[in-house]
């Protein structure tokens, strides 16, 4: 069973993220970056279906130079190896854009499963494993909060509001993992020292095929117009218990269509 | 010589260990300190993480890291939770380290890897209720019949030595005569359990509320002649070198817990307002918050200075010393100021600072007091 873990290096939850006022694209350098939560998850779930059913662990990333801290991360929790997609040409590509390009990348890999988190916490728009499946033309099993591997059958239960769906695909296929579904690892020191001796493939668009003029800001097909800062919080409004608490609470959240 | 820039692979188990701290250490940590109980959820965290075979080679099961690297995670664990940290500085540094120093193969062999897998814990007992600093004072005895050491005495203050995963005590014990009419002192190796052995019920102490200490009573104790650690009458010797190397790593957790309470500090200081700005704003509490900064950088450039000198194989005791001091004197004097930032909250235990301040003052009595860190650097400056 051969697995491959897309990986996103995100600006740090923990920090304040801004958009770059040049060119409105995510200000990556002057904030400290992570792994993207969910992400992890990802590269835990391979990991335990690796223990059970053997094979390898790719970590694929598309990410600047600095991407290689994340990906040693995911290779120092066990992963085999790595490919990073890496040009300055994709800066400023959007899902669609980016989609193409992983797409290209899988295609250079032999895999029976991808794993992705269900959403970047930067972007938030949940929507690459759904174009990654469209591109390959492979089945996607989205918001797994457990996945089991038989054979060529791959077969999730997919998390919703009031339960659950078990849903199942042949393989290869495409994975999103929700947080329910592992406690991820901390990395242990022995595989801190050997991430760094692991196989790790660095690509140019060239070296992965990808046509130059479908990628990056110029060409995006979605374009950030315009954007501005969170306003400010408002002060709350008080409501002061006089016997009559409960009932001013209902009506507030009532007159706010809460309720 | 001094590089105090961290290789790539020290600087990612430093984040490791921080976003540990963050994640699993610091929301259990008021609830461990209130109730007083020992975090056995985070000491099997650490050991998954391979935390307490740190400094060991893989054949003992440990992770073939250095002493350097055991410093790094203290002091990312010390700016969090002082009890946590302490449980691994003993655990690896006085638990399982005199045996690794001092131990014939087979003792190694018998007791490293269960100690490096966390999933058993190691204690060291030196002090007594009458010999502290001056541990040469020791009255334990242990008397060789019949194959057997028969131990009877009692220690005080024993990190780890009463949790659910201890295994290991390891003694020293007056086990004769010097030909000068000395005590001679040994360690003696005592398994746990073992008949005759007790840890008394635990202190109740100002702070480390969830760091597991008691006061030990041997009576009758019997362990078979092997379990002598080191040479008959090294037993003192070894223990000081062990003390040497264990300053280097209070002082990580020292200098751990003075940049924790700069860290709530900081934050503090943004958020709370008076007299309608941050309080951050008055020079008052920036400069206590820079001179907190300072003491702790300061901390920090001793015990990688120390650590850089014992591991390159140089003398370090002056350099352990002065690290151990200057550390304890920062987490104290940093716990102090940020409690004073925090006002009436930093009196309310469930603030991380209030607990900082508990448990600093313990960083300047144990593992050698201030006084005893100022007369061996004296003796080194020939005083
Ligand atoms: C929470 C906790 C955990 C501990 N864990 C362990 C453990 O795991 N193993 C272990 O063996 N011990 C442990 N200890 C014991 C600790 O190391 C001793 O408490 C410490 O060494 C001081 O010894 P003492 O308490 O006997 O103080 P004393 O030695 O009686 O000192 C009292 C005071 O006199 C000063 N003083 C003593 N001699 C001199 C001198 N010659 N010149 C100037 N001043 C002097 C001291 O500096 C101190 O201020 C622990 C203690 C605590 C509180």
């Amino acid at each position: 069973m051969n697995i491959v873990v897309l990986v996103k290096q995100v600006p740090d939850t923990w920090a304040e993220r801004k958009l770059d006022a040049t060119d409105k694209t995510l200000d990556r350098a002057s904030v400290d970056v992570v792994m993207n939560e969910i992400d992890e998850y990802a590269v835990e779930e391979a990991l335990r279906i690796q223990a059970d059913q053997g094979g390898e662990v790719t970590i694929v990333s598309m990410a600047p130079d600095r991407g290689v801290e994340t990906i040693r991360k995911a290779l120092s929790m066990g992963a085999d190896k790595a490919v990073h997609l890496s040009d300055p040409a994709l800066h400023g590509s959007d899902a669609v854009q980016t989609s193409y390009a992983l797409a290209k990348v899988l295609g250079t890999l032999e895999y029976d499963l991808v794993i992705a988190g269900s959403e970047a916490t930067d972007s938030r728009m949940a929507i690459m494993t759904p174009l990654l499946a469209e591109r390959l033309g492979q089945p996607q099993l989205s918001g797994a909060r457990k996945v089991t591997v038989d054979g060529g059958t791959v077969r999730i239960e997919r998390q919703t509001d009031n339960g659950y769906d078990v849903v199942e695909a042949s393989t290869p296929a495409i994975v999103s993992v929700v947080e329910k579904i592992n406690e991820p690892r901390y990395p242990s020191f022995k595989g801190i020292m050997a991430a760094k001796k692991k196989p790790l493939t660095t690509l140019t668009l060239a070296d992965a095929g990808i046509e130059a003029d479908r990628v990056g800001l110029a060409s995006a097909p979605s374009q950030v117009v315009e954007f501005s800062n969170k306003p400010p919080r408002q002060a709350g409004q008080i409501v002061k218990d006089e016997g009559d608490g409960g009932v001013k609470v209902a009506e507030y959240l009532a007159s706010q269509k809460l309720v | 010589m001094l590089d105090t820039r961290l290789t790539e692979e020290q600087a990612s188990l430093r984040k490791t260990v921080e976003e540990f701290a963050r994640e699993v250490v610091a929301p259990v940590s008021y609830q461990h300190d209130r109730d007083r109980t020992f975090p056995y959820e985070v000491v099997r965290g650490m050991a998954d993480m391979g935390l307490f075979g740190l400094p060991f080679p893989e054949q003992y099961g440990g992770m073939g890291g250095d002493y350097f690297a055991l410093c790094l995670v203290l002091e990312e664990l010390g700016r969090v939770d002082q009890s946590v940290a302490i449980t691994l500085e003993a655990g690896v540094s006085l638990g399982a380290m005199p045996v690794f120093r001092f131990g014939t193969e087979e003792q190694k062999q018998q007791w490293l890897p269960q100690l490096c897998s966390g999933r058993a814990l190691g204690a060291f007992g030196l002090t007594e209720p009458g010999a502290g600093s001056d541990a040469g004072g020791t009255r334990t005895t242990a008397a060789l019949e019949d194959g057997a050491w028969r131990i009877n005495g009692n220690k005080a203050f024993i990190t780890n030595s009463g949790t659910d995963l201890t295994r290991l005590v390891t003694v020293t014990a007056v086990t004769g005569q010097t030909s000068s009419g000395k005590k001679e002192i040994s360690s003696i190796l005592v398994p746990v359990p073992t008949p005759g052995f007790t840890a008394e019920p635990a202190y109740d102490k100002v702070g480390w509320h969830a760091s597991d200490t008691h006061p030990l009573s041997f009576q009758d104790v019997r362990v078979p002649e092997e379990n002598l650690l080191g040479q008959r009458g090294r037993g003192y010797a070894n223990f000081l070198h062990i003390l040497d190397e264990g300053r280097i790593a209070i002082a990580a957790l020292s200098t751990g817990a003075a940049q924790g309470c700069v860290d709530e500090s900081v934050k503090y200081a943004k958020e709370r307002e008076a007299f309608g700005r941050p309080i951050g704003q008055n020079q008052a509490i920036a400069f206590k918050i820079a001179r907190m900064e300072a003491r702790a950088h300061a901390a920090r450039t001793a015990y990688y200075d120390a650590a850089a000198k014992m591991l390159a194989g140089l003398p370090f005791k002056k350099e352990a010393s002065i690290a151990k001091l200057v550390a304890g004197e920062a987490a104290m004097d940093n716990a102090r100021d940020a409690t004073q930032v925090h006002g009436g909250y930093g009196f309310m235990n469930e603030y991380a600072v209030s607990r900082h301040y508990r448990d600093s003052k313990i960083l300047e009595v144990g593992e050698g007091t201030t006084e005893v860190q100022l007369m061996l650097i004296a003796r080194e400056l020939g005083l």
